[in-house]
């Protein structure tokens, strides 16, 4: 990283973008793509570096952002305090969930982990401290260490920046490390790393809580943002939205998850009036993604900006 | 008045027929979802979308021909398998020698297509199906009272789902279907044109997921939402089952309908949570499934 190579003056360069960004594009906008970038980033964490398809990872988005809502509002814990509540619940629950799905592979995993989010939407229908179908509104965003007034949009968005670039390090530093090696080989030949001696299952486990906690984060930044926690996000739509986010900026990819999830946000406002278009827009995206695009609009333009030498 | 351990029998048995109802509706539907992922290797997540259409389109039939319910148990399954086929033929196609994962999501995608079309066409409050007047009262067998249409489609589903297992393990069309589930290539080989016979199996699984459709409308309001509500609790039935084993999905689905209609008697709360507590422990003690074969 010593090297100014162009990749890290791309970098550079889109995050000098994001700071300049809500002075010109609606913050919450762009507050509701970071956070929904990191989410699809934890999400592509497990599908594209284990290859393991959790179709269920709104339990951990909406968990956390609930438990953030419910510390921050009815005990009054500031905001950093409540969002390290909400990944704590949603790694343990990723712990936990993770320990059961791993004993199967392939589609049966994307089948329990679906299930499995299902029994905690009925679980968070139920319980009383996620008042039902109201949700949790009004969720004050306090003020960051005592200090910091997060009420202001800017000072809000600055922080979600920060969390989002961080949790972005954080990724490409697992992936890289000798770690993400292991997950990697395991992704391309299980029996293989199984016979070099790994103990496949617990990287998986690790892998997979891992994902859990930085989906929870997202979760917990997004109820912040909007001040609300609700159903929504526990609802298999939004476990549905992150794959396709995923698959549609490029599975496998440090960035792509973020670009799909602002392209998804994006065309989410732009149908917001027209009801159930979004939907079915969604659906043909996944459909021809499927048929045409499995590499992703990353997968897509890598190749492309590789031959113009912009990347190495 | 009758009861046991404190519970009276009328409410017991009540939601033991309400499971038992439950369970057929599991067992079509997880039975398609094995004989389908059994030969194309495709987990349909559309299934609960196609079911929603087979409510829907003998809800259409009525409203606007004035088709009544027994034409419809007929059109309906019809309609819904030649859509389906569409798509198998069309998309499904085009993925059968890339990962598993790729059927899902691309089912996955069409079940949001067409939940979303008939959402935005038909609103999502759900539209009432009158019970066909042939079926319509009920019997008092002295320990409850059974509504007939509900008695129908209990014994309607297990007459389906039993001869769709003696067509597949008792005739030679079965065989060759078994045959080809186990190795298409080589039954290939053999002059059997196996391609056909995959869009042949997918139209059936969903002409299942149809008829049980038509067979709900009565009973549920058909609403668009009706599937994907389904669907979910079917896959964990799927998984609790494994999709080894067609008299597997079958058995399991029914098991697990009464094992939800006696948590709805004594444990309320649990009563949408159970079957998956119910998988979670099957994956603790026998991963592959109550029929699955260790993979």
């Amino acid at each position: 990283m010593n090297r100014l190579t162009p990749q890290v003056i791309l970098v550079l360069a889109l995050i000098a973008a994001a700071i300049v960004a809500p002075f010109g594009v609606y913050p919450i906008f762009l507050m509701k793509g970071l956070c929904f970038g990191l989410f699809a980033a934890a999400f592509n964490l497990l599908l594209g570096y284990v290859g393991l398809l959790s179709f269920g990872h709104a339990m951990f988005f909406g968990f956390s952002a609930y438990i953030t809502a419910h510390t921050a509002k009815e005990w009054g814990l500031t905001p950093e305090l409540a969002i390290l509540a909400g990944v704590a619940v949603a790694t343990l629950l990723g712990a936990a969930a993770g320990w059961l799905a791993i004993r199967r592979s392939g589609i049966y995993f994307a089948m329990v982990t679906l299930a499995f989010s299902q029994m905690m939407y009925f679980v968070a229908v139920q319980a009383p401290f996620t008042h039902g179908e109201d949700g949790i509104q009004g969720v004050p965003r306090g003020h960051l260490f005592g200090l910091i007034d997060l009420s202001d949009t800017f000072a809000m968005y600055y922080f979600v920046l920060a969390v989002f670039v961080a949790s972005l390090l954080f990724i490409n530093r697992v992936v890289t490390s000798p770690f993400g090696q292991v997950l990697k080989a395991i992704r391309d030949n299980e029996p293989r790393a199984i016979s070099l001696g790994y103990q496949v299952d617990r990287y998986k486990l690790l892998a997979f809580t891992l994902s859990a906690g930085l989906a929870g984060l997202a979760g917990s930044l997004k109820s912040l943002v909007f001040q609300l926690a609700s159903l929504a996000d526990v609802h298999w739509h939004a476990s549905g939205e992150v794959v396709l986010m995923t698959l549609l900026g490029g599975v496998g990819t440090i960035f792509g998850p973020t670009a799909g999830a602002f392209l998804v946000v994006a065309i989410q406002n732009y149908f917001s009036e027209a009801g159930s278009w979004v939907t079915i827009i969604q659906g043909m995206i996944f459909v021809v993604c499927v048929l045409l695009f499995r590499s992703g609009m990353i997968g897509v333009l890598a190749p492309w900006l590789k031959r113009r030498g912009l990347t190495g | 008045m009758m009861t046991i351990f404190g519970i009276p029998t009328q409410a017991l048995f009540g939601q033991l027929l309400l499971g038992l109802i439950n369970g057929a509706f599991y067992a079509m539907l997880s039975l398609g979802l094995a004989l389908i992922f059994g030969l194309l290797n495709i987990v349909n997540f559309s299934h609960g979308a196609l079911y929603m259409m087979g409510a829907f389109v003998a809800w259409l039939l009525l409203t606007y021909l004035g088709a009544g319910y027994w034409l419809a148990l007929i059109i309906a399954p019809l309609a819904v398998a030649v859509f389906g086929i569409i798509c198998e033929r069309f998309l499904l196609s085009r993925l059968y020698k890339l990962d598993h994962l790729y059927g899902l999501l691309l089912t996955f995608g069409l079940a949001l297509v067409i939940e979303g079309l008939f959402r935005q066409l038909y609103g999502i409050s759900g539209m009432p199906y009158a019970v066909p007047k042939e079926l319509q009262g009920g019997w008092n067998l002295g320990f409850m009272y059974l509504p007939i249409y509900r008695g129908w489609v209990v014994v309607a589903s297990l007459v389906l789902c039993l001869g769709s297992w003696l067509l597949i393990e008792k005739t030679k069309l079965g065989a060759y279907l078994r045959a080809a589930t186990e190795n298409a290539t080589l039954v290939q080989a053999f002059g059997i044109n196996v391609p056909m016979m995959v869009t042949l199996t997918y139209g059936f699984g969903v002409a299942l997921a149809a008829i049980a459709g038509v067979l709900a409308a009565p009973i549920y309001s058909v609403n668009p939402l009706m599937g994907s509500n389904l669907i979910i609790v079917v896959f964990a039935v799927v998984v609790i089952g494994g999709m080894g084993s067609i008299l597997g999905a079958v058995i399991t689905g029914f098991l697990l309908g009464l094992v939800e209609g006696l948590t709805k008697v004594f444990y309320p709360e649990a009563a949408s949570t159970v079957i998956f507590v119910v998988m979670a422990i099957v994956l603790l003690i026998k991963p592959a499934g109550l029929f699955g074969k260790r993979s």
